[in-house]
């Protein structure tokens, strides 16, 4: 399938602007697509339609105040982005976090990620022209997850939860019970879900073989994630670089060897049910005690830098913070991980039709919010 | 012979008023119940698709959401119409009438009833052939007319299904027509003792998949492509005229599942129940069957839609055609119940051979 | 298309659809049938207790918008703050709870009500008396553990999906 041959009737090429609104681009982004009949010849990204200049922002709010702003980076895994920043802070400002405070951002940064993962395969799959129905299925399971955020934090999408030292809030008394009824229930969807999907021919023909990412490649452009982890790089964050206390549970890093739309899928499926044993495992150690350390709502770092980063649902999100011991940072860079898994996009399309463009594009996994910032 | 003369024979003798009474008749019957079938699919399409996926489907307007239908035609006949400036306006505005008026061509060859139909052509499956890819004209007017690049491509992608599934499609019928030894809609739902769908197994999956491909049903919804060409061919269209556009999909996706049963599940006929209830009990559940998929499947690509035709249906209607003619012609006279197995063991070899030599061809072209 | 399962694997997915129509749908029929909301739910008002306050403009500080504004005079008699006016430009808040959070005499409160949808956007900016609770506008648990212990459960996706159907 993957044979490449050459092109047998050239056509003269035309110039197809594809985004900023189009229903597949996820959010505003723009692509120039060269075509050839059908065929992509090269496209030329654009983006920046939904910059909001977060990082500039950040540099006028206090450190606590920023944590709602990234919220709004990674809409699809707020909670994610809110770990990330505290994790830099604390590092920069070396503040110890609770036991309990540790695990509760494991259990709710998994969860995110499973969330994450059923509006990226979701999505996906709905790019690839199955109308919907994996999609609301997977995001039925979503549903059920938000429902624990909503009870968590009180919001759904943009969770704010995550604090400088802790977490905002302890758990419900209601959290942990609703939580040990869901991970059956997603064993149970997953199960039922590979059933439908798993050997699919057309899904196959249309994902197995497309838009290959080679090793090597994936490593130049800094590739990290599921995205990485199909190309067959073995590279887990939690594993590597441990924060938090990732070190205490025991998961595999599922990866994949072909790096193509396929593996992606697989990937992402098969770290849902790895972060749902990490969830089994840590809700029976959550301890007791205090959930967040006895830290002021304004904060002064000493003078330096941190560098903190995390294994977010879609890759390595890192939070490049300058403090010059006043009460905001003095810069902030934010390593979006969508921004640059959207790198390869382009040696990844060419040569393909432009129904693959969609697919390989969708099994990125990008969120606009992340890229533009 | 004129056409009008021609035309009369059809007509049962006991007609009273003669000709043209029964064509004003059919004529009204056949525009309510395309107009009628068409909300009645959107409706199933859309509460079908609704419960597949979890969630209700239009339930609000009416009792049970019946007038959702209505609702969206009434709204849509409200709305402005909108021409782009670059649209070439003639072809623009011409595009629907095309695309639509064959599809109602298609019900005067359809029995809904035994002798109840506007002609009874001896040329009927012929004629549907003929006239059903005449909507594709229509569909690439739009495509061209818009001076739109989605609605080009889109419009590109049906010219070129529609061209290679013809081809199977006629194929698969042909081998219904050698067993009833006749071209007319009538003879042939007269010579379903059996159901064609089981004496030809493998025709009447040839049949069904081109049908989807030809109307552009999912999974070979590649003019649409909502996720790729945001809406294909009718991009640039609003108001009435997308109404129209969006009659003829629905139109034709009952044009098809009434020639299906016509002529692989034996039409009207069937016991306790009038006929004509048969007839449209018959294609709402070939209807369903198609929304069915829709929920089910992604979408294929463009090579692979071609591959698929000229690679795995068409050796795979030529065998079905082969071995019907073989039957025919050398054991006339045995009955059709041992065609039955015979054609569905032929079937399941021919899917089994065909998948597993089946290969789409390439994907990735050289730049 | 590679029909490395002879097709097997479309007709798998059919089966799965067609099962899907005999459950029970996940949606719920929003202005008739309604859900209870989070007990910690951060809707889109804020609630002021002018007792509790002592004008000490905490709230004002750990905005993130910069949206609440206080207006206070000294009270020579009783010897503290008067806040003569507090006013929030809610259309401006993005009710991420942080001022419920910094308020050292828990006199914020986030509100529990939704559907507070406004004609006009003056009409989000609230001062003084519009901001205190009432039954309209009654407070959530947010950051507030003994009002939330009073709130309704919350209705969970999790509960309705292994529920019979009717």
């Amino acid at each position: 399938m993957t044979t490449t041959q050459e092109i047998s009737l050239q056509t003269e090429p035309f110039v197809l602007n594809m985004g900023p609104l189009h229903p597949s681009t996820h959010g505003v982004y723009r692509m120039r697509v060269t075509l050839d009949g059908e065929v992509v010849l090269d496209i030329e990204p654009m983006f920046g339609y939904l910059h909001r200049g977060i990082e500039k922002l950040m540099e006028e709010r206090t450190y606590t105040g920023c944590i709602p702003l990234t919220d709004r980076l990674d809409y699809a895994s707020a909670m994610g982005n809110n770990l990330a920043y505290c994790v830099a802070v604390e590092k920069l400002a070396k503040i110890r976090v609770p036991e309990r405070g540790e695990y509760i951002r494991v259990i709710t940064a998994e969860m995110i990620r499973i969330a994450n993962h059923c509006l990226a395969v979701g999505s996906m799959l709905n790019d690839a022209g199955a109308l919907g129905t994996p999609f609301f299925y997977l995001w039925n399971e979503r549903e059920k997850l938000y429902d624990l955020f909503e009870m968590l934090c009180g919001q759904r999408v943009l969770h704010n939860y995550i604090r400088i030292g802790g977490v905002s809030q302890d758990l419900p008394d209601e959290f942990l019970p609703a939580l040990e009824k869901f991970v059956p229930q997603l064993h149970k969807f997953i199960n039922e879900f590979e059933f439908f999907l798993k050997q699919n021919e057309i899904l196959i023909a249309r994902a197995q073989g497309v838009g290959v990412l080679p090793k090597d490649v994936a490593l130049n452009c800094g590739i990290s994630g599921p995205l990485a982890r199909a190309s067959g790089i073995k590279r887990d964050l939690r594993k590597d670089d441990p924060y938090s206390v990732y070190d205490r549970f025991e998961f595999d890093i599922p990866t994949a060897e072909n790096g193509d739309c396929y593996d992606r899928y697989r990937v992402r499926m098969e770290e849902m049910k790895q972060s749902l044993h990490i969830i089994d495992q840590a809700i029976k150690k959550v301890p007791g005690g205090p959930f967040r350390a006895k830290v002021p709502q304004i904060i002064r770092p000493p003078a330096g830098e941190a560098y903190g980063h995390i294994e977010g649902p879609k890759g390595e999100l890192g939070f490049y913070l300058v403090s010059d011991n006043s009460i905001a940072p003095y810069r902030c860079h934010i390593r979006s991980t969508s921004f640059i898994n959207l790198t390869a996009l382009r040696q990844m399309v060419k040569g393909w039709k432009i129904a693959d463009l969609i697919v390989i594009f969708g099994s990125i996994d990008i969120t606009m919010g992340e890229v533009d910032r | 012979m004129n056409a009008v003369s021609y035309a009369a024979q059809a007509v049962p003798a006991d007609w009273p008023g003669g000709y043209w009474w029964h064509w004003l008749f059919y004529t009204v019957v056949i525009i309510v119940f395309v107009l009628v079938m068409v909300m009645g699919a959107i409706y199933i399409e859309r509460r079908g698709m609704g419960r597949m996926q979890l969630r209700y489907g239009p339930n609000r307007t009416g009792p049970f959401g019946l007038l959702q239908p209505v609702a969206d035609a009434l709204k849509v006949l409200l709305k402005e119409n909108i021409v782009p400036n670059v649209a070439d306006k003639i072809v623009h505005w011409l595009a629907p009438v095309i695309a639509f008026t064959p599809v109602l061509l298609i019900f005067a060859v359809i029995p809904f009833q035994n002798g109840a139909l506007l002609t009874d052509l001896n040329i009927g499956i012929l004629f549907i052939v003929a006239v059903s890819s005449i909507s594709t004209v229509g569909v690439f007017m739009a495509g061209w007319g818009s001076g739109n690049k989605y609605s080009l491509l889109g419009a590109m992608r049906n010219v070129a299904a529609v061209v290679s599934y013809e081809i199977p499609m006629v194929l698969a019928i042909i081998g219904v027509v050698i067993f009833t030894g006749s071209l007319s809609t009538g003879a042939i739902v007269d010579a379903q003792d059996i159901p064609f769908i089981l004496v030809q197994p493998l025709g009447f999956l040839i049949f069904f998949i081109a049908a989807s491909a030809e109307i552009n049903r999912s999974p070979f919804d590649l003019m649409e492509a909502d996720s790729e060409l945001t809406a294909g061919f009718h991009t640039e269209y609003s108001g009435m005229k997308f109404a129209m556009f969006y009659l003829v999909e629905y139109a034709e996706a009952i044009a098809m599942s009434a020639i299906i049963t016509t002529i692989f599940l034996s039409g009207w006929r069937g016991p306790w129940l009038p006929p004509w209830l048969w007839f449209i009990i018959k294609t709402i559940i070939v209807f369903f069957v198609m929304v069915w998929t829709r929920a089910t499947l992604p979408r294929v690509r463009i090579d692979q839609l071609m591959a698929l035709a000229w690679k795995f249906l068409f050796p795979a209607a030529v065998i079905n055609l082969f071995v019907s003619a073989i039957e025919v012609l050398v054991w006339p006279d045995i009955s059709q119940w041992i065609f039955v197995g015979v054609n569905i063991a032929v079937a399941v070899i021919a899917i089994g051979v065909g998948t597993k030599m089946f290969k789409p061809g390439w994907g990735k072209v050289a730049v | 298309m590679q029909f490395k399962f002879f097709g097997i694997g479309m007709l798998k997915g059919l089966a799965v659809t067609i099962l899907h129509i005999f459950r029970r749908p996940s949606t719920s029929q929003y202005p008739e049938q309604r859900l209870n909301i989070s007990r910690r739910s951060r809707g889109n008002e804020l609630i002021w207790d002018r007792e509790k306050c002592t004008g000490c403009a905490t709230c004002a500080k750990a905005c993130p918008q910069g949206v609440i504004e206080i207006v206070t005079s000294t009270d020579m008699a009783d010897n503290k703050y008067k806040v003569e006016t507090y006013r929030v430009d809610t259309g401006y808040c993005i009710m991420c709870g942080l001022c419920v959070e910094a308020c050292p005499y828990d006199a914020l409160y986030l509100g529990y009500s939704f559907e507070k949808a406004k004609y006009r956007r003056g009409e989000f900016v609230q001062t003084n008396d519009e901001l205190k609770e009432s039954p309209q506008r009654p407070a959530s648990g947010y950051f507030h553990p003994d009002i939330a212990k009073k709130l309704p459960k919350q209705t969970l996706l999790i509960e309705k999906a292994t529920e019979k159907r009717k």
